[in-house]
Order: structure tokens, then sequence, then C-alpha cells
């Protein structure tokens, strides 16, 4: 075993004496607090699908995931620091998911390994498929690849590793974990007819509410940025140019065609009403597609008010 | 004791088959006549009779794949097709039932072959057909209270575009946008129009419960015959838990230690590769057969290329593939099945409790064919290597940046030379390593001998596959029983072992193995021989396969893997699949798990699972 080299842990000006050297170290708390956090990071045992073989294959003893202090695979997430969301997340299996996620102490990070549970992956339009776990759990870092190769899961973990390091003992928003009073959990997905995210239940019900009125529902206006990725090469198509292709093509299937009449409905009401109130409310309701950073900062910024509040109390 | 036993009729061909079965049921009993088409359509209320029929006196014992196709838009009815072969070889009596799509309903064929179990609950959660006489018709893969029947042409998913790919969004002219910028929720979701939060429960789990009989009853509380009754336990094993290989799931049953009753379930790797396939062309799907069986994927890719060269051999304009692009593939082919079975092992022993030590031997093994792959094909793992007509390249004159055989330092090989120091050396010492190290281990004997028995006669009526149904006894392997590619011209045997336990699953592997290196050392002269020759496919990015039906079946490391492929709907030969569907080993393997671990105590049933080595990629699609 390599010896403890203390010398990447000294972090401030007071000279350590020659013959000390690599055996004491003059630090700050963070900084120990961090090291010996990166140091002992283990990963849940926990495969979903193809990539969970290259990560039993990171393990193994060619790449060796244990030069970082992270073999210790624990089948238990009581015991985990870090989920490795290594595959395809369906519907079925988001909630166990979830549930393992809130049963991980404190701190604890997600890192979205491969295609699939980074976005959705090849199977993004599956009827039984979450585009991606970020649409549950905040996510730390993200492993592209298809699967990723053993050396990039070993990169997106030095990468966390490298965002531990970043992180101050001093701000409450990096170590949210110390605050006052349990932490609040994901809320578990329910099996309905489809997938049910509890914190979209008003928008459910909102939206129920226009399906009952025999008001198109569920779809939304395309946004602006969306029609502003256009390839400025070819003349792009126009809307209303669309629209009609489709509608000839689509004349001999009525339920298509009265699929796009109702969206073409929709869109055309919506266009109308721009900036009036009850189109405005249902885009509104639709959360920003947000990237897993943000999710997590913002989660983080409504604890700590809570926090403070209680604090007031 | 196997397959001797069973009566068998002279006729030897599916032709002779049809015809007897005419003669005995007229008028029942159908041609089907459908251009491209084989094989008979039965009519319903007399399936179960055709079907004993056909087991008992034709002696078509082994049901390999059922599945239901919906012909929407076609003929307005849904069908059940049945492929059956004989253990003895030859190839399969195909028949079909039909049914109207309003109110789908067929007889159930699990009395007849209990190997059917699984898939009838398949169609029945994907199609909607209900199976009259199955004991446990529920949802398999999908959850109790989904909404509709997914497979359906009707159905349409939340992120539903086109009927065809590549969508026009996505086209470089067209009007780029994500599909959950139209979805309200922003997520892969649609409810319901009479969708009602309030009435909202999760019947999902409440289901795979309700059967077992649970709770005390006070009145089976008291002695009988001087033993005391005692409660049951369920125990919930998976979707998370470090032995399931994946996220499989068992609920079992417990008497003290010992197993009553074991159901598996399924679903949650379930990525809808059959519905996404029928929107895919048929090139597009090469890659997504990679993630079926993710440990064997050039396996998967040959099945999925036969099955529709297949077709396109019925028109007019077809290359088969060239001998040096057949060779290739049956090298990569074993490679795979030593690869898998480097895996199967490996695991099979961290199942029993070496936990990771025979792994990392198995797996360090792995990774030097793993180089291989990757220097050929591109990718580790996902190699999407083969293409209908050859291949996707030939192999690479040099191997460049693999790691060394001997020290794992980065080199420059030549191909043939790592190839054959691959074959010759590396591979026979590891296999002999294997054999020595855990063979003769007493552990490894006490834990599985005797443990986890499946008789013949079971295996088959199970439509257990591959190396589960030949530790049982039975010979039966698809490279012999129903040659494809160049494996007449090869010299190996079919490994077979009698015993039908743990133990012999495990020798099984290893003798395999060192079939496949038997296969691997004729096939490298033959590389040196054709070198030069074209290997490549057919160019189009979008062909178009001629009209039909094909079933391409293919002996992978896990079993028998069939591809039943429907090309319909465009007279001048449609750009993707009306139907594409595959028969996965691990998936129908798992329907004997539960008889197997019955009587056995709870650690058994890892080790069980373990030797009939599945993966969840295939299991659940």
């Amino acid at each position: 075993m390599a010896q403890l080299d203390l010398r990447e842990l000294h972090s401030t000006e007071f000279p350590v004496p020659d013959e000390m050297q690599g055996n004491v170290a003059i630090t700050s708390l963070s900084k120990l607090y961090n090291w010996s956090r990166r140091s002992s990071m283990w990963p849940m045992l926990f495969g979903l699908a193809c990539c969970a073989i290259e990560m039993i294959a990171t393990a193994a003893s060619r790449y060796d995931l244990s030069r970082f202090g992270m073999e210790v695979m624990r089948a238990s997430p009581r015991q985990s620091d870090l989920m490795i969301v290594s595959g395809t997340v369906t519907k079925k299996m988001v909630v166990p998911i979830v549930r393992l996620y809130n049963q991980m102490p404190e701190p604890k990070y997600v890192l979205a390994m491969g295609a699939c549970a980074s976005g959705g992956g090849p199977f993004k339009e599956g009827y039984n498929v979450v585009s991606g776990i970020d649409q549950y759990l905040p996510v730390d870092v993200y492993v592209p690849g298809c699967p990723p190769t053993p050396q990039a899961l070993l990169y997106g973990l030095i990468a966390l590793q490298k965002k531990i390091d970043g992180q101050s003992l001093a701000n409450m928003d990096d170590v949210p974990w110390y605050g006052v009073g349990p932490a609040e959990p994901t809320p578990v997905p329910i099996l309905g007819p489809d997938i049910i995210d509890p914190r979209q239940m008003d928008l459910i019900r909102r939206q129920a509410e226009l399906a009952a009125q025999g008001k198109p529902y569920g779809l939304r206006e395309i946004p602006e940025s969306a029609l502003k990725r256009q390839t400025a090469q070819i003349a792009p198509k126009t809307k209303p140019q669309i629209a009609a292709a489709s509608g000839t093509v689509e004349a001999d299937d009525p339920e298509k065609a009265a699929r796009l009449a109702k969206r073409e409905a929709a869109l055309a009401r919506k266009k109308a009403e721009s900036g009036e109130t009850a189109a405005a409310s249902v885009v509104a309701d639709a959360p920003a597609p947000a990237t897993g950073g943000d999710k997590k900062a913002f989660d983080k910024a409504a604890m700590l008010e809570k926090i403070r509040a209680k604090k007031a109390k | 004791m196997t397959v001797t036993e069973i009566p068998l009729v002279e006729a030897t061909t599916s032709e002779t088959a049809i015809s007897r079965l005419k003669e005995r049921f007229p008028g029942a009993v159908q041609d089907d006549s459908r251009h491209g088409y084989s094989g008979v359509v039965v009519d319903k209320s007399k399936l179960v009779e055709v079907a004993t029929y056909m087991r008992d006196t034709l002696g078509y014992d082994y049901l390999s794949s059922a599945t239901a196709v919906d012909y929407h838009g076609i003929a307005d009815s849904m069908e059940m097709v049945y492929h059956a072969y004989r253990t003895a070889g030859g190839p399969a009596l195909v028949f079909k039932a039909q049914t109207d799509r309003a109110k789908a309903e067929l007889p159930s064929l699990i009395d007849v072959w209990p190997g059917a179990d699984f898939q009838e609950r398949e169609a029945y959660d994907l199609y909607g057909i209900q199976f009259a006489g199955h004991p446990n018709l529920k949802r398999i893969l999908l959850w109790e209270g989904f909404n509709g029947y997914p497979m359906r042409k009707d159905w349409r998913e939340a992120y539903y575009e086109e009927e065809h790919k590549p969508f026009e969004s996505r086209w470089p002219a067209g009007w780029v946008r994500r599909a959950e910028e139209l979805n309200v929720y922003g997520k892969n979701v649609h409810y319901p129009a009479d969708f009602d939060l309030a009435k909202l429960t999760d019947k999902s789990e409440e289901s795979l419960y309700s059967d077992l009989g649970l709770g005390v009853n006070v009145q089976d509380l008291s002695t009988e015959n001087g033993h005391l009754k005692t409660d049951k336990l369920v125990v919930n094993m998976g979707p998370h838990h470090p032995s399931t290989h994946g996220v499989f799931r068992m609920i079992v049953t417990l008497d003290g230690e010992t197993i009553e009753s074991l159901e598996p379930v399924m679903g949650y790797l379930h990525r809808n590769h059959e519905k996404i396939g029928e929107r895919n062309s048929w090139n597009h799907n090469m890659p997504f057969t990679d993630r079926l069986d993710y440990l064997s994927s050039m396996g998967n890719n040959h099945g999925y290329a036969l099955a529709v060269e297949q077709l396109f051999a019925t028109g007019n304009k077809w290359n088969p593939p060239s001998y040096r692009a057949e060779c290739i593939r049956v090298l990569m082919v074993e490679l795979t099945r030593i690869v898998n079975h480097y895996w199967a092992i490996g695991f099979l022993l961290n199942d029993l409790g070496a936990f990771f030590t025979p792994a990392l031997y198995a797996i360090a093994e792995r990774e030097k064919i793993l180089d291989f792959f990757e220097a050929t094909a591109g990718a580790r793992m996902m190699c999407n290597y083969m293409r209908f007509g050859g291949l996707y390249k030939d192999l690479p004159e040099r191997m460049h940046s693999v790691a060394n055989l001997i020290n794992d330092k980065v080199r420059d090989f030549n191909t043939m030379e790592y190839l054959s120091e691959l074959i010759n050396e590396r591979i026979p010492r590891s296999i002999d390593e294997l054999d020595e190290f855990l063979t003769a281990s007493e552990i490894i004997k006490s834990r599985t001998v005797g443990v986890g028995y499946l008789p013949p006669e079971m295996a088959i009526a199970y439509s257990a596959a591959g190396p589960l149904l030949r530790a049982s006894g039975v010979p039966y392997d698809v490279r012999r029983a129903d040659p494809y590619s160049i494996y007449p011209e090869l010299e190996f045997d079919v490994a077979v072992r009698y015993n039908g336990d743990i133990y012999d699953r495990y020798l099984i592997r290893l003798d395999e193995m060192r079939e496949s290196v038997r296969i691997l050392k004729q096939i490298l002269p033959r590389l040196e021989k054709t070198k030069g020759e074209p290997v490549a496919g057919i160019s189009q990015y979008m062909p178009r396969v001629p009209m039909g039906e094909s079933y391409g079946r293919v002996e992978n490391p896990k079993g028998e893997l069939g591809y039943y492929v429907v090309s319909a709907g465009d007279e001048k030969g449609p750009q993707n699949p009306w139907r594409y569907h595959v028969r996965a080993p691990s998936f129908i393997n798992l329907t004997a798990l539960g008889p197997m671990c019955v009587g056995h105590k709870v650690a058994d049933v890892v080790a069980i699972l373990g030797s009939i080595d599945i993966v969840l990629g295939e299991t659940d699609r």
C-alpha cells in the first residue's frame, strides 16, 4: 500500500520543517473534511442495465476503482454515499430508486452513468422509460456514453471528487445537511395509469379539469427557443406548411387526424390569446427544463429558507 | 430418457406435418396463404386439440416462441404466432390463431406447453389478449393499473411523433424540437381524459401479494397429526438486490427456511424494444439488439441479421454474405460465448459466496476479448457489428492502443497474431485455470450438487433453452438442430450433461467454452485463406425489405435467441418492421425458476438463479 503523504493536504503558508514533510500538514477544516470524504466515496452496489456491466468492469482488476477509495460498493443504501445510476431508468424502477435515494444518509451524491440515465438515451421515446433520472433526483455528475467506458466512469468520479473539493464548511449552500431538522425526502412517484410525480399533482388536476371541459389537455405550446433551433442552410418549413403536409398524409387515419387537429387548435388558440391569462397559466405551470445542477441549487435554497424560518420561530 | 421416448412419426418435414394436421382436423387447419407467410392458421376453437396432437403425435414437443401481432389497419385482427420444434431437430412448425381486436380472446396453451406461461402473459400485458384457462393471467412487464395495451398499433406513447423514423423533427431541414417540450408535464407521461386523481390507488404492489393467501388463519393453527401448522412468511428479493443480476425481483413464500413458492416479478428494465423497433428502420434496429443481452451483443446482432436476411432472400436483389463474412460472424459469436460464460461462471461463484475473487479472474480474461472487439467494431460491449448481408467492416490489419496480453501495457499488435495467441494459448489456459480451482472444490460441490434439479421432460416442457436445457440431458443446440451460417462444416460436439443441477450447469459452461475454442481454432485458417474477400453488407441507409414474416434463431450463450419479424403494410416493401419480436432465452428460462426452487432454502435461490444465467436487458426487453 502506498504511504500516506500529507503534502497534498497542506494548504497554509505556515512552513513545515523538512524532516516532517509528508507527515505533518497544517490545513483548514474544510479541506480536511473534503479530503476524507472524497477519498472514501462508497458507491451503492446497484446496477440497472448495460452500464452496470461497465461499472463492474471499472471495479475489477484492470481499471481498479479502489485507487480512488471507491471500491467499497455497499448493497445497503444506509452505508453508501454515492448512487451511480447505471442504466435505463424505467417508470417501474424509478419508484424503488427514489425510495433508495431517500434512504441514503446525507451527504449523498448522484452520478448519472450513460445516455439513458442522463436523458433517456436511445430508449427515450419508450412508454415505460423515464427521460433521465434528473427528472426525479438531483444529479451531480453526468457521464456520457452508451455505455461509458470504464475510463469515462473514472473521469466522472474524479469530476465528483473535484466538486467535493470545491465545497466549503462555511457555506450552508454547500453543506445543507448540517442544517436544523431532517431533510425533506424526495416524494416517491406513484404508479397509476402512468407514472405520477407527486410534485405535479396540482398541474395534473388542472389538466384533468381542462379535459373534463372537453378542452385540449396535456399538450403545450412550443416555446420560442425550440423554434429558433432551426438550421440556417436550408429554408425552414413554417408551421402551417407542416400542418398542411401532415394533414393530407393523415387524412385516412381519423384518429391521428383528430389528434393533430386538436393540437393545432390548441396552438392556434394559444397564439391568439398569447399574453392572456388562460394560455399563460398553462405554459407557466410547466416546470422549466432545468439541468440537474440547477435543480439541486434550487432545492437547497428552498431548504435553507425553511431552516431560517424555523430558526426565526 | 429424453427425446427417444417421445413417439415420433416418420413425418420429418413441416410439410408432411401440415398435411397430417389437415387430414386430422379438416376445416380447422388452413394454410396461411398470405404472401411471404408460412405455416397454418388454426381455428381458435380447436387450438388446444391441434396443439396437443402436434405435441403427442407429431412430436413437436418444444414450443420455441409464442407472440402476438396486431394487424390493425391491414386486417383488423390480432393473431398469436407459435413456433414449435422437435427436440430431435428440424425446422419449425408455425401455426397461428386469429382473434378479433375488439374482443381479443384465445385459449391458453399452458396445459400443452407450460413454457407458454410467460409468453401468454406478455401478450396479455402488451396486446390485451385474454387467454382462457391461464391460471395467473396478470401483467408481467408493466404494472397492474397501467393505461391500455401499449403494443397495439393504435396506442400512442406520450412522446409519439410519427409512425416512421427518422422523425421529421430530427431532419436537418426540420423543425427541431424535443418531445418533452410538447408535453405540459415536461415528462414522458400522459393520462387518460377521465383520469380522476381522487380515485388513484397504486395497485401495482397489492396485486403481487393478493394470491399468496397470507395472514394467520386461526383454524389452521390447530395441530394436525401432531404437527403444529406454521404461518408462512413472504420474503421480497429485489429489484434492488446484489444477487439478482440486475433489477429482477422474486417474491418468495417460505415455510421456515424452506421455499413453498416463488414468483418472479419482472419489467423493471422493460424499455420497450419492440415498440421502438416498430418505428425504427430495419438497419436502425441493429444497435438496439446489442442492448438486449448486453453481455453477448455479437450474438444478438447475428440473430437479427439472420431473421431479416431470410426476408431479403425472398426478394430478387439479394447477395448473401460472403464466406469471409460468415467466418468472421462465427468468430465473433464464439468469442462472445466465451465472454458470456466467463461472466456467468464468475458471477455464479459470486452468488455462492466466493465474493468477487473468481469473478475478478474471469473479468480479467474477458477484457482481452473485449480489446479485440473494440479494435474491430469500435466498442467494447455494444458492438453493432453485423449488417444485413455482411459486416460493418473487415478485421483491422493491426490493433492499436490495446492492452498487452502479458502485462497490460499499451501496445500495437498484428490482429491475427493477437487472435491466434488468444485462441490457442490464453483462453484454453484460463479455462483450465477455472476448471482446476473450482471444479473439485468441496464447498462448490456441497452447495451445488443436486440443488435446483430440472428433469429433462420438464426442461423441454418449460421451453428452457441453452445450457439450462443441455445440462438436463437434452442435446438440443440450434447450431446442430437447425443449422445456420457455416456451422454445418465446422467440427464440434454439442455439450450435454445429465444431472440437471447447478453443478452440471456450471460444468456445461466450461464444456461449451472448450467447444467454442475448438470452433475458433478451425476459423483461424479460414480467415487466413479468405483474406481480402469483401465483407460489407447492403449499402442502403433505409433498405426496403420484401413483404412476409420470418423467424431467425441462433444459439446464443444464454439459449435460443429468436427474432420474429413481420414486414407488412407497404407493397414496395416497408422501410420499418411491422412487428419486431424477440424470443429472449433469459425470459423464457425463468419459467422454470419457480418449480426448480421449491423445497430448497433461501440461499439456494440465489445460486439457482445464477445458474440459469439471466440478463435483464433481454428478460424485460
